[in-house]
């Protein structure tokens, strides 16, 4: 059976699953709950001067009768008294010490209060530190969060403070609410940090009650903008990690992985692109702890089929074959092939082609059941037929290159191929 | 005993009688259910609906929260949507055609959605349709049924006059009186009609038999066009001996009493012989057994391959209890005292195909004899032959023989139902009402 523990930067898990920072670890009783379900490890709730939460505070996407898609919330950090914290902290080190306790802060913008806060929380014996650079609401107004992770020359310096003092890692998590992850990201590195975790919530508006007009989550009336998670986010994620692993800076540290996953498969993936262990909320927040269950079957399972021993076997796998634009070759073709076997004649292939796409299907007619065929002159190999089609390899696309040798954008140029004539 | 009323409480006669497809209860289950379509594109479902429902277009509807919407496409092809939901035999139409079949999945409830996407619409006369302004034309239809009252609204929408004309005192045609109490009620049909004459300009006016109180003449004379939606009446007969036993009755005459009096009033045999395999016999059977009945033999000449039911009202049928003999064909009723003793069949078997195509039933020498006090006759009902005799319209053996267009053989008089196709479906019959409507109104507009 595969070997699923981690150790990120010295820190230890049976498996790499921790529960990113957020209220399933703001308390002792959840954090205890989550580690007797089999959680590797948790990220603390974020410390720093203690806040007043407002009521209402999440609210949702949901899409074709599928609930909570996405999750988008306007809690601030830890609301509770930091001694209260610092003493269930010490009390779960105790009764897990097999687990990863990392601790999340975010402090005054101040030296002092960054030094003050990390001495505390050393203190209890907690294993590594994670910096909230992300946060985007509430904390930003008052010059925290992400107000810090946006701006990479004030990232840096808080880093630069903080190394100073901490003797634990240090992971600095990054915000997604930048056109790109990497200025703040290379900065930080430079400035010392440890590790990264990236994704924090994406600013957003989940929706607007059709009724009052009020967009939610509802509170007295008003709305603010929120952070958004949960599934719908994955890709976005995924696309920040994969930009974080190509970089030569920022892809010398370990990053931990965070961003909608909710099965093994979104665990593995994130992996693929780089990272070394990953957390999870919203899935926990919908489902409660027992999905590590599966979280660490799946896992495993996929790891023996795959014959990897440990997860360092496949980290970071998929990053080379994230390539540029320039460099596809554009003599790749592949054509959509239907099987009549298992078509069910919905017909959502040939409205999608013929509206949407190359219009490379045909209909005959049939009552009640019409045909459907590829064009396969006209077909692009788009892919949006065997996207759309709601059966298992009944569309599937067959290659057929144009011919055998790699071309790529600049060669073609310089060839004077031929573009479309149509 | 023999044949009796009041044969149970008022609470059996409730569960007997209780709705066959309750409907959703809940809107977190249509939603469900109306999530699972996958909303095809030229769906085999619409083209297996006589009058072309878009039903992936109505499913989408209820998923997307806009109900009144949905109500509005069922009710734009189909104004007796929400009676079609409840009688429709879905299994050979919309949902027989759902893809989903072809996974070998269940397919999707489309009966049961369109329901809830009809109910509210219906209940509380939703406005979903305006009169176009008046033309100052004027039809006349003849029978309230599903074909004159799908005619009348449509034409009604397009700002001509119509005067309705129905024999009984509800409207509905066999809706209200041939079909099972426990798939659609009295109160439904009524509240169905009640919603589509809502709409305005249609002046419905029962007691009125053609031949009779109005004559086909007078409409002529009177309005622009006159549309027949006269049904079928007569019931087939056996021609068989002891036809005329008290205790033989006709299924719809049957159906019909259980509608009009009451459960409790409605008398049924204590062994009963219902003769005939399609629709109508079921629903006579079915109910039967819900009255109280102790024994239902049902008798069928043919097989049950060549059944004109469904497979589905079959099996209502059975797990109601019913016996079914198939391959016996009636040859005489017994009687005792002027009422029925038993039941005589010939035994049959298949022989070569006749010109219904179904194999032909063939003697094989052997009698059986079923002991029961009520024999119900249904073997399909005849068109009103003397009244189409009698107003000369082409016809065939009482079938009014019309156009393509619906137009009979009298200039401005149309027909469509049961009267013109013999007897089909309640869809069958809007279809045709709508088809109708759009012809009289080209023949108005080229007056």
């Amino acid at each position: 059976m595969a070997d699923i523990s981690a150790n990120f930067l010295g820190i230890k898990s049976p498996n790499p699953y921790w529960l990113a920072s957020a209220p399933p670890t703001d308390k002792a009783y959840n954090v205890l709950r989550a580690l007797e379900a089999g959680w590797g490890g948790v990220v603390w709730k974020t410390l720093g001067t203690q806040v007043k939460n407002v009521s209402s505070r999440y609210s949702a996407v949901n899409f074709n009768g599928t609930r909570v898609m996405g999750f988008n919330n306007i809690e601030l950090i830890s609301d509770r008294p930091m001694d209260i914290n610092l003493k269930e902290i010490k009390e779960v080190l105790k009764e897990f010490p097999d687990r990863a306790m990392v601790v999340s802060l975010m402090a005054d913008n101040t030296k002092e209060s960054w030094r003050e806060l990390i001495k505390q929380v050393e203190d209890t014996g907690a294993h590594g530190l994670e910096l909230n650079f992300g946060c985007p609401h509430g904390m930003t107004e008052r010059g925290m969060g992400a107000a810090v992770g946006q701006d990479p020359e004030i990232a840096k310096m808080v880093v630069e403070w903080v190394m100073e003092t901490a003797s634990i890692p240090v992971i600095t998590k990054l915000t997604p609410n930048v056109h790109s992850v990497v200025p703040t990201g290379k900065a930080v590195v430079e400035a010392g940090t440890n590790g990264l975790s990236l994704i924090n919530t994406i600013q957003s508006v989940t929706g607007i009650d059709l009724d009052t007009f009020v967009p939610n989550p509802f509170v007295a009336g008003k709305s603010v903008f929120g952070g958004y998670c949960g599934p719908a986010v994955k890709p976005i994620a995924l696309k920040f990690l994969a930009t974080i692993s190509q970089d030569p800076t920022t892809r010398k540290v370990p990053v931990s992985g965070i961003g909608g996953i909710s099965t093994w498969k979104d665990a593995v993936e994130f992996m693929l692109l780089g990272a070394s262990n990953v957390q999870v909320c919203t899935a926990a927040m919908k489902y409660g702890f027992r999905i590590i269950e599966d979280l660490c079957e799946g896992l495993s399972n996929w790891m023996d089929e795959k014959k990897f021993q440990t997860i360092y076997d496949f980290i970071g796998r998929s990053v080379p074959a994230l390539t540029h634009w320039e460099d596809l070759d554009i003599n790749y073709h592949h054509v959509a092939q239907i099987s009549q076997d298992k078509c069910i004649h919905c017909g959502l292939c040939y409205i999608a082609c013929e509206d949407a796409a190359h219009q490379s299907i045909s209909l005959s007619y049939g009552n009640p059941y019409n045909t459907y065929a590829i064009k396969q002159d006209e077909c692009v190999g788009c892919n949006l037929c065997q996207l759309i089609c709601p059966v298992t390899d009944c569309i599937t696309m067959v290659e057929k290159r144009v011919s055998p040798e790699y071309v790529n954008w600049k060669e073609f140029q310089e060839r004077q191929m031929p573009l479309n004539d149509h | 005993m023999s044949i009796a009323s009041n044969r149970l409480t008022e609470k059996e006669y409730a569960d007997n009688f209780s709705d066959i497809r309750p409907p959703f209860h809940e809107e977190e289950a249509a939603l469900v259910e109306a999530n699972r379509c996958i909303f095809c594109y030229d769906a085999p479902c619409t083209k297996s609906c006589p009058t072309g429902i878009n039903v992936p277009k109505f499913i989408k509807q209820i998923t997307s929260g806009n109900i009144r919407g949905s109500a509005h496409t069922i009710f734009v092809s189909n104004i007796f949507g929400g009676g079609c939901a409840r009688v429709c035999p879905v299994e050979k139409l919309c949902e027989g055609a759902c893809v989903y079949n072809l996974l070998h999945e269940k397919p999707i409830e489309i009966a049961k959605l369109q329901r809830y996407a009809t109910e509210d619409a219906i209940q509380e006369k939703w406005k979903l349709f305006d009169r176009k302004p008046s033309t100052g034309k004027k039809v006349a239809i003849v029978g309230a049924g599903p074909a004159g009252l799908s005619c009348a609204h449509v034409l009604s929408r397009e700002g001509i006059d119509v005067n309705l004309y129905e024999k009984e005192s509800k409207g509905g045609g066999l809706m209200t009186f041939g079909i099972a109490a426990y798939k659609v009620t009295p109160e439904f049909c009524q509240e169905e009609i009640d919603f589509i004459t809502s709409l305005g300009g249609i002046q419905l006016q029962y007691g009125h038999t053609l031949g009779q109180d109005v004559t086909l003449e007078d409409l002529r004379k009177n309005f622009d066009a006159v549309y027949l939606g006269i049904g079928v009446g007569v019931p087939n007969r056996l021609n068989i001996p002891g036809e005329e036993l008290e205790g033989v009755v006709d299924a719809i005459d049957f159906i019909y009493d259980i509608r009009d009096k009451g459960y409790p009033q409605a008398a049924v045999g204590d062994r009963v012989a219902v003769i005939g395999m399609g629709m109508t016999a079921i629903d006579a059977a079915t109910q039967a057994k819900r009255l109280g009945a102790r024994e239902v033999t049902m008798v069928y000449r043919r097989s049950e391959a060549e059944k004109n039911c469904t497979q589905a009202e079959l099996d209502i049928a059975m797990l109601d209890g019913c016996i079914m003999q198939w391959l016996a064909s009636p040859v005489a009723i017994a009687g005792e005292n002027g009422k029925v003793k038993a039941l005589v069949c010939d035994a049959m078997k298949l022989g070569v195909p006749d010109f219904s195509g179904k194999p032909q039933p063939v003697r094989t020498g052997d009698t059986l004899t079923i002991e029961v006090d009520m024999v119900i006759k249904a073997t399909g009902q005849q068109p009103f032959e003397k009244l189409v005799f009698d107003n000369n319209l082409n016809n065939t053996h009482g079938r009014i023989i019309t156009a393509r267009n619906s137009e009979t053989s009298i200039k401005g008089v149309f027909a469509g139902g049961d009267c013109v196709n013999g007897g089909k479906e309640v869809v069958d019959a809007v279809q045709a009402g709508k088809d109708a409507a759009a012809a009289i109104i080209e023949y108005l507009e080229n007056l």
